[in-house]
């Protein structure tokens, strides 16, 4: 009998997700493209005020970030649930907790991380001082996992159902508010010469907040959408 | 090793089955039988730990499975209706990552190895999206070859098979009970297996 290995398992499951989401990597794109669309409309429609511009910044790259995350909840469960891999990872020798914080790693990897990455980029088009862009992308370093995290329970609730989509907006959306007070603080501060310190430190409170306790309500949600 | 105490499910405010009591040692097989409808996927849901019953209780080793949670999934392992097999993954690929994220890595010759065994040694490189449905129940089987689970429950195993499959399963099962494996097995087919010990739990409507 070989050995289980608990690490190896976690890592072989996020390794699946990564190859899955590269070989279907157009729906990540699209969550991409979404989130630069978005961003670029709106110096497009308001016009090239720079101090208006710069007020707008932290709120819209924030809320644009909130929506693209959104559109790529759907996936963290909804193809291994269609296909019957979820139920055979939930008969895995494995916690469902850690099962359940595998899939979110790999969700905010693929989904996520390309978002902070090219924040910055589209920051440009606001007038952001090289400052404010640098907290741009850390508030959104701590601020996005929270996201992924909370959106994970939104879509194991919503397993299976009809009208899933409207329904992850609706539970999930209330939720993502203290994430998008703190990060558009951050980012508002230090826009306005102030230490963003505090909202940045208050992020990473709620990030180990929601490690702890998201994938748990995650693991609980998915045994009731399985079942 | 396998008791069954008193189990009912319901759907909706009817009962499917109820007072369902069965046990069964290593080597047996269980044959589960019923019309469609009648709970044969619930109680294969059931006796694998994802749904729980609406009374009584399964015991593994003498213990409620609910109780020995990841251990009991050790000793499981379930074929189900869907075949759990990825449509960007090559049959290589399924067969590999599948049995890594259970805690088994497999090398690629013994990959290759069951999927000869199976009949799936010419497609081990296609896209999964590209295999017949045939092929894909046949990529399901070798996951439960991989598995060194003592307990198999197969929810209608036979679906999509063509002959040989069905008689290359069935020496499957065979070789599994000789090990002192045991089976469960829903189907609506004939079995034609040399289990020397075979239940029969008909599930009425």
């Amino acid at each position: 009998m070989s050995a289980y290995s608990l690490p190896s398992m976690f890592g072989w499951l996020v390794w699946r997700d990564l190859i899955l989401a590269w070989r279907r990597r157009a729906d990540v794109l699209a969550t991409v493209f979404f989130f630069v669309i978005v961003v670029s409309l709106f110096p497009l429609g308001i016009g090239p005020e720079r101090e208006t511009l710069r007020s707008i910044a932290p709120g819209v790259v924030w809320v644009a970030a909130l929506l693209a995350s959104m559109l790529s909840l759907g996936r963290i469960f909804g193809n291994d649930y269609q296909d019957g891999t979820l139920e055979q990872l939930l008969l895995t020798p494995q916690s469902t907790y850690l099962i359940v914080l595998g899939k979110i790693l790999a969700h905010w990897l693929v989904s996520e991380l390309p978002l902070v990455i090219i924040a910055p980029l589209l920051g440009l088009q606001f007038g952001l001082s090289q400052n404010s862009l640098a907290i741009v992308v850390v508030s959104l370093l701590l601020g996005t996992p929270v996201l992924s995290l909370i959106g994970s329970i939104g879509a194991a609730l919503t397993l299976g159902l009809r009208a899933a989509n409207v329904l992850v907006a609706l539970l999930v959306l209330p939720l993502y508010i203290p994430v998008l007070i703190f990060g558009t603080g951050a980012v508002q501060a230090s826009v306005g010469g102030t230490s963003p310190q505090p909202y940045l430190l208050l992020l990473g409170a709620t990030l180990v907040l929601t490690l702890v306790f998201a994938p748990w309500a995650t693991s609980a949600a998915l045994k009731i959408s399985v079942e | 090793m396998l008791e069954a105490l008193n189990l009912g499910c319901t759907r909706g405010d009817r009962w499917l089955f109820k007072d369902l009591a069965f046990s069964a040692k290593p080597g047996e097989l269980i044959e589960l039988r019923g019309a469609n409808g009648s709970g044969k996927t619930s109680l294969a849901r059931i006796l694998c730990g994802l749904a729980t019953p609406a009374a009584g209780e399964v015991r593994w080793q003498g213990k409620n499975i609910r109780s020995l949670g990841e251990e009991y999934f050790r000793d499981v392992a379930y074929l189900a209706h869907q075949n759990a097999v990825k449509d960007e993954l090559s049959a290589i690929e399924n067969l590999r990552i599948s049995s890594a994220v259970s805690g088994r890595a497999l090398k690629r010759d013994q990959a290759q190895q069951i999927l000869g065994r199976i009949g799936l040694s010419h497609q081990q490189n296609l896209p999964a999206r590209s295999l017949s449905a045939g092929q894909r129940r046949r990529l399901a089987l070798a996951r439960l070859l991989t598995s060194n689970a003592k307990f198999w429950i197969l929810d209608e195993v036979f679906t999509s098979l063509d002959d040989a499959a069905v008689k290359l399963s069935g020496q499957f099962i065979d070789d599994h009970l000789k090990n002192g494996g045991l089976a469960i097995v829903a189907t609506h087919q004939e079995l034609n297996l040399s289990a020397p010990r075979v239940q029969r739990i008909e599930l009425s409507k």
